[in-house]
């Protein structure tokens, strides 16, 4: 394979891996507090997109306005998952709390479908971010730039609240044992209600990128990345913050490399996502920087 | 509450019963009301619908159509038929876009022993060895030989790849009929590579596609993939054409692909509403179309709609009964009945010989640049 057409390949690489990264992280850091896998977290991420693309096309709003839409509404909408479907089952086995979230995760589906239609909808890109140039025979579009720019940033900006401030310490203290956490005096509610707002937001960024960037939306279009974002966490170490992103670009980049260097076999490139899944969960159960599960008392 | 629930939930029952007359002659009709295909599936009930208003009666009896929608997925679309057949007791069914999905409900409309007339599924395992399937529209071979045909032939292209959504039957077979119709023609096809339903990152075989250097790629894909597939390839440089088969005849792939799809080809079936000699039918179809749905152009997935309805009416005629054995018979001895994609009679697997158009995207807007025999 030629230089170029391998560096094309690491761009569009970098660019699906680091919004599987930026929607993994949801996952994660409910997982990591809550043990609770939120399936409806790929249902917010196309909230998410739905809310920029009505604020942007539908009433003509600009991107970053329609940006700060989406994130809002987003939150809102995590917190109101967070309220409505987990809290009232915070004490009651785990799995009830899991099948609450594969149920509100159908709802949002299908609540989706009948208030915004089924059909799939056209969004349209702002010119700017898709003014295309070449760099050293690699095509680009400003777009493809900022998506993992903005990814990075925002990871970083999240470790430093989880591991620099007050309610990142309780976060912490919360994934090691809750009720010590709240004879602490911490509001535990409150701090899991902000983890449900910033990973909501994160998931909502992340759905207008990819918005952006694969220009359609509709209700079921969660489904996948949510799935894939959720391998992603898992191959990284469910319950890490860089792992999570570091699993969203592994994942990344098996998709496409295996493309890439296997085109006879491109069908099954989801096929070699789920592999990544199974062989990570017996090499290496708690994932590339997962730590060790203690057993809590 | 309960009891308000139940009250109401009676109130709709008793109503709906009201509604469904006894005498009524019952035709189901699913199809991919939402998702992935649903513009296609919507413009096809549209046109059932205004074939209904045209033909509202028959046998002295008024129809009535049972929608279901089959969410564009191939289990939704076998429930559907079974839906249809085991509830609502429809003598004939009418659906659906997209191959896979129409063989999913044929296999239960067989058991069920229902005639279905397949609307727009034009893979010829629709049909194939199936007593009670039959299809308004034209088969693969057809369109991947006549696509073959039009690249090397009239356009010159020696070299082309294929992109194919491996999970799509229609996908999978065009493609092939293609391939070896241009392989037959004396081209090379330099690149074949693959995609998943529901996949909306393409850049990784977009970018395969371009390191072989094609003239053009043959895309057999469904207009809402499609539309995307060519906004990456533009996004990428990539600098061949496209070429693509009656399921990109879509008036929604211009709002979906903006002025990507500047230039895209495919081939598809002989109806356009700007085309020049018009069949008498196709003519009044164009002008009711207008008149029931102003300021919406019918495409073909319209006009099949609408034939397969006269399909079914025509059969029922025939056969001077509604009783799904006999109108199954009726359909198979189908002749010459003047639709508006051409004349419709079945061939003994139950496919009508159609004409097959090639079209072009230009200036955004759809062209009919004429029917090609392969």
């Amino acid at each position: 394979m030629e230089l170029n057409m391998f560096m094309q390949h690491f761009i569009n690489a970098l660019g699906l891996g680091s919004l599987y990264g930026l929607i993994a992280i949801g996952y994660t850091m409910v997982y990591g507090i809550l043990r609770l896998i939120n399936f409806a977290h790929g249902d917010i991420f196309m909230l998410g997109a739905y809310f920029v693309f009505f604020a942007t096309i539908q009433y003509k709003l600009p991107w970053a306005l329609g940006l700060i839409i989406a994130v809002a509404g987003a939150t809102l909408c995590g917190l109101l998952v967070d309220r409505i479907a987990y809290r009232p089952l915070r004490d009651a086995p785990r799995i009830s709390a899991l099948i609450s979230a594969i149920g509100v995760s159908f709802f949002i589906e299908n609540i989706s479908i009948v208030i915004f239609s089924g059909m799939p909808r056209p969004v349209v890109q702002p010119p700017a971010l898709m003014r295309a140039f070449s760099l050293g025979g690699v095509r680009l579009v400003p777009l493809g730039i900022m998506v993992p720019v903005i990814s990075f940033v925002l990871v970083g900006a999240l470790l430093w609240m989880v591991y620099r401030t007050k309610p990142g310490l309780a976060m912490r203290s919360i994934s090691h044992d809750i009720e010590t956490t709240r004879l602490m005096g911490v509001s535990v509610d409150r701090i899991i209600a902000l983890t449900f707002a910033i990973g909501s937001a994160l998931a909502a960024v992340a759905g207008v990128m990819w918005a952006l960037r694969y220009p359609r939306v509709e209700p079921l279009m969660g489904i996948m990345p949510g799935f894939k974002a959720f391998i992603a966490a898992v191959f990284g170490g469910i319950g890490s913050i860089p792992g999570a992103m570091l699993g969203g670009i592994s994942l990344g980049f098996v998709e496409i490399m295996s493309v890439a260097f296997f085109p006879d076999l491109s069908g099954f490139r989801d096929a070699f996502a789920f592999i990544l899944l199974i062989a990570i969960l017996l090499i290496k159960p708690t994932g590339l920087m997962g730590e060790k599960l203690e057993d809590k008392i | 509450m309960r009891k308000l629930l139940l009250a109401v939930f009676f109130c709709l029952f008793v109503v709906g019963a009201a509604f469904a007359a006894d005498d009524a002659i019952k035709i189901g009709f699913y199809n991919c009301l939402t998702g992935q295909n649903a513009f296609g599936g919507q413009l096809e009930l549209e046109g059932v619908q205004l074939a209904m208003e045209e033909f509202p009666e028959v046998l002295g009896k008024k129809v009535e159509l049972v929608i279901v929608d089959n969410k564009s997925d191939k289990v939704e679309a076998a429930n559907a038929v079974t839906r249809l057949i085991e509830r609502d007791k429809v003598l004939a069914i009418i659906g659906t876009y997209a191959s896979g999905l129409a063989i999913a409900g044929g296999e239960v409309a067989e058991v069920g022993r229902i005639p279905v007339v397949a609307t727009s599924a034009t893979n010829p395992l629709v049909t194939q060895g199936k007593k009670y399937t039959f299809r308004a529209c034209f088969i693969d071979p057809l369109q991947g030989a006549g696509a073959a045909a039009y690249a090397y032939k009239e356009l010159g292209f020696k070299k082309a790849a294929i992109l194919v959504d491996v999970a799509s039957d229609y996908g999978v077979g065009l493609a092939n009929f293609f391939k070896q119709a241009f392989a037959n023609l004396g081209g090379e096809i330099v690149s074949e590579v693959r995609y998943q339903s529901g996949d909306q990152d393409f850049t990784a075989q977009i970018t395969e596609i371009i390191s072989k250097n094609p003239d053009i790629v043959f895309l057999p894909a469904y207009f809402a993939e499609g539309a995307i597939v060519l906004k990456q390839a533009k996004e990428l440089g990539a600098t061949f054409r496209f070429m693509g088969g009656d399921a990109m005849d879509n008036p929604e792939m211009a709002t979906l692909g903006g002025d990507a799809i500047e230039g895209f080809l495919y081939t598809g079936f002989a109806y356009a509403p700007d085309m020049p000699d018009m069949n008498p039918i196709a003519k009044k179809f164009t002008e009711n179309w207008y008149k029931k749905y102003p300021g919406k152009d019918p495409n073909a997935n319209a006009a099949l709609g609408y034939d397969s309805y006269i399909l079914i009416i025509d059969a029922i005629t025939r056969a001077g009964s509604a009783e799904p054995e006999k109108i199954r018979d009726a359909l198979e001895a189908t002749k010459d009945v003047l639709t508006v994609t051409g004349t419709t009679t079945f061939d003994e697997d139950h496919n009508p010989q159609k004409d097959l158009g090639i079209l072009q995207i230009k200036d955004g807007k759809k062209q009919f640049i004429g029917t090609i025999v392969p």
